[in-house]
């Protein structure tokens, strides 16, 4: 694909038309803060504090993609992540200190302690169903969430995420072929972040864009500013209402980039500085509190409010999670078969 | 007592399963307007529809993948594919994501789904489908495994295996598709992880497998007629494995040999034979031997071919070296 440069963001959009009410836009930045506090807190636990260890993908610079996408879709809507799946979690509303136990290993996370930080996003009690560390192995996965839900008849959709390198695998071509054939209602959503972990999208991805690769499967494929909440989720909300309505898939491209590098503990040098200070320049938190001002829905003051409640719940998350215990070694053998 | 075909039997498991819950699904190759490659699916697709009989592209992992995904929805797939050497395309998301779902969630996660496969040792086709390698299971903790050896165990094994709440392999013997056997007209299920003797010895215990129990079986006839008595075991299941059954057996014979298509070399005999060995090491009398297939890809040529399978003279010649 071509060199991927940040996209313009909404110019002018008619909130009220499209029901963005100052409640919902409030909440697209509380996830966000949610999101950039909780992985903030989580990369110090890791880098400064040792406290937590192992691989683990922070969603830093991405939050608008979950939050838009995620409030777009109904509770009972389901959705799977990825080993990168902190941003969907929270934003499916998974509370944040079963997410930290989690990353601590600790019997009352998510998990309880067994699957770690790349599948803490599993939680299907908030119908987050599955989080995979295999680049592209979801995306079958989710053709077939989507076949379950198009065979119960209730209108529900699936939504998936993945990265740009997962659209380079087989079963990424597998999954959406058979999704397309099939007409299942799934929202497969690309989160181009530019970087398969130091390999450039622009190098990588032969097709000229990765939703221009949904074309190949006779499936909508849209591109959008993936740091824009709103854009993500006006695209997002028209690609839930087609599916919903029995007219097949959508493949979602957000164009976003990590604040950080692959892990918590790459520092991502291989970026070229100025590419990084240009997508600094549209953080998409600052971006949404910018436009909330701009039309006078909120203040300084509403910004402040939200963010020491956050603040306040992300260490409370650090404390359950620190006195929480492990689950005893004798109990796995529970845990591997139903029955 | 009635005689189907063991593709019959299954396709018979296959519908009255369909008929008894409505979240049974089938996805894969060729199933439905081709009625499956071996029939088992002969007639399922015009009695429950393509809502229920999906048939796929030729999409390993997505076949697969979209087992999973169903049965997180909700759903019971059974998907099918068509040769076991076709296994490797998906492993990915038999091994590392459907084995593991239950237990990297906590528990939280079920994903209850069989994926049918067959492999074709003994059919002349050749190298790459062909292959039996079920012992790479014996790593993937969270699988259960089914070898059907019969018409009879074949259904019941399948309706166990539907109704199971984990990701089972449900592996099947091309060469058995056309052979007959009594099958009751009434339901019944059987259980998973329990081994079936299907006759009964005291000099020699053969523990047999799949295509090879029939084998094993016509190995005993012969070793009666000269005054050598043979259990013989059919674990049915290799995830879970009926250990004691086979244990309690050698505890009595004090020989053993075990039977199986696989390459011999970290197959099935090896683990079996290891595990009698922790449990059972005072009661043996001999070595135990492993009748399996030679440590080479599969021959063509049918004459080639026959000479690399295991079969009852091969169990024969291992037997009289034990049994002496």
């Amino acid at each position: 694909m071509k060199p991927a440069k940040p996209t313009d963001t909404v110019s002018y959009v008619d909130y009220e038309r499209h029901g963005l009410t100052r409640e919902l836009l409030l909440s697209m930045l509380r996830k966000m803060m949610e999101i950039r506090r909780f992985e903030e807190r989580v990369e110090r636990l890791f880098l400064q504090e040792g406290a937590l260890i192992g691989p683990s993908h922070l969603y830093l610079g991405q939050e608008a993609v979950a939050a838009g996408a995620i409030l777009a879709l109904n509770d009972d809507d389901l959705i799977t992540s990825t080993y990168r799946g902190h941003g969907h979690a929270i934003a499916k509303g998974v509370p944040l200190k079963l997410l930290m136990a989690e990353l601590f290993g600790k019997a009352t996370g998510t998990c309880k302690g067994l699957g770690g930080s790349m599948h803490v996003a599993i939680f299907p009690e908030k119908g987050s169903m599955y989080a995979t560390a295999i680049v592209g192995s979801g995306i079958p996965i989710a053709t077939g969430v989507g076949l379950a839900l198009q065979r119960e008849g209730k209108r529900r959709v699936a939504m998936t995420f993945f990265g740009d390198g997962a659209s380079n695998t087989g079963a990424f071509h597998e999954g959406m072929n058979l999704a397309s054939v099939w007409k299942v209602p799934v929202i497969f959503v690309c989160e181009n972040n530019m970087y398969a972990m130091s390999t450039r999208a622009d190098y990588a991805v032969a097709s000229e864009s990765i939703a221009a690769r949904a074309q190949a499967y006779r499936m909508r494929g849209v591109t959008v500013d993936g740091n824009s909440v709103v854009a993500v989720f006006l695209a997002a909300k028209e690609a839930i209402d087609l599916a919903r309505n029995g007219q097949g898939p959508t493949l979602l491209e957000c164009m976003t980039y990590k604040l950080k590098g692959h892990g918590v503990y790459d520092k991502g040098e291989y970026r070229p500085k100025e590419e990084i200070e240009e997508w600094l320049k549209r953080d998409p938190i600052e971006n949404l509190e910018a436009e909330l001002l701009k039309v006078n829905l909120a203040t300084q003051a509403t910004f402040a409010q939200i963010e020491k409640e956050v603040e306040a719940e992300v260490e409370e998350s650090v404390a359950f999670a620190r006195a929480s215990p492990v689950l005893p070694f004798d109990e796995l053998v529970k845990y591997v078969y139903v029955r | 007592m009635r005689e189907l075909t063991y593709a019959d039997a299954l396709r018979e498991g296959l519908r009255e399963e369909m008929l008894r819950d409505p979240r049974v699904v089938l996805i894969g190759e060729e199933i439905g307007v081709f009625e499956g490659v071996y029939k088992v699916t002969r007639g399922l697709l015009k009695e429950f529809g393509p809502e229920r009989v999906r048939d796929t592209p030729i999409s390993e992992a997505a076949i697969a993948g979209a087992a999973i995904g169903a049965a997180l929805g909700g759903l019971r797939p059974v998907a099918e594919i068509m040769y076991m050497d076709f296994l490797t395309i998906c492993l990915d998301q038999i091994a590392t994501n459907a084995a593991k779902m239950h237990f990297m969630s906590g528990g939280k996660l079920k994903v209850p789904f069989v994926l049918r496969t067959q492999y074709s040792l003994g059919r002349m086709h050749g190298a790459q489908h062909s292959q039996f390698f079920p012992s790479i299971f014996f790593q993937v903790p969270g699988l259960k495994v089914v070898l059907p050896s019969t018409p009879h165990d074949a259904k019941g094994l399948l309706k166990a295996a539907i109704r199971d709440e984990d990701p089972v392999v449900f592996i099947e013997s091309g060469v058995l598709y056309r052979t007959k056997g009594a099958v009751p007209e009434e339901e019944y299920v059987l259980p998973l992880g329990q081994c079936d003797v299907k006759r009964k010895g005291d000099d020699l215990t053969v523990v047999a497998v799949s295509r090879v129990v029939s084998e094993a079986l016509a190995a005993a006839a012969k070793l009666e007629e000269q005054g050598i008595s043979v259990d013989v075991i059919d674990p049915r299941t290799i995830q879970p494995l009926d250990l004691a059954t086979i244990v309690e057996s050698v505890k009595r014979t004090g020989r053993l040999i075990v039977a199986s298509d696989d390459v011999k070399s970290g197959g099935i005999g090896s683990e079996i034979a290891a595990a009698v060995l922790e449990e059972a090491f005072d009661s043996l009398d001999a070595p135990i031997f492993r009748v399996a297939s030679p440590h080479m890809p599969i021959p063509f040529s049918p004459a080639l071919e026959q000479a690399y399978m295991p079969n009852a003279d091969k169990i024969v010649q291992a037997a009289k070296k034990l049994v002496g």
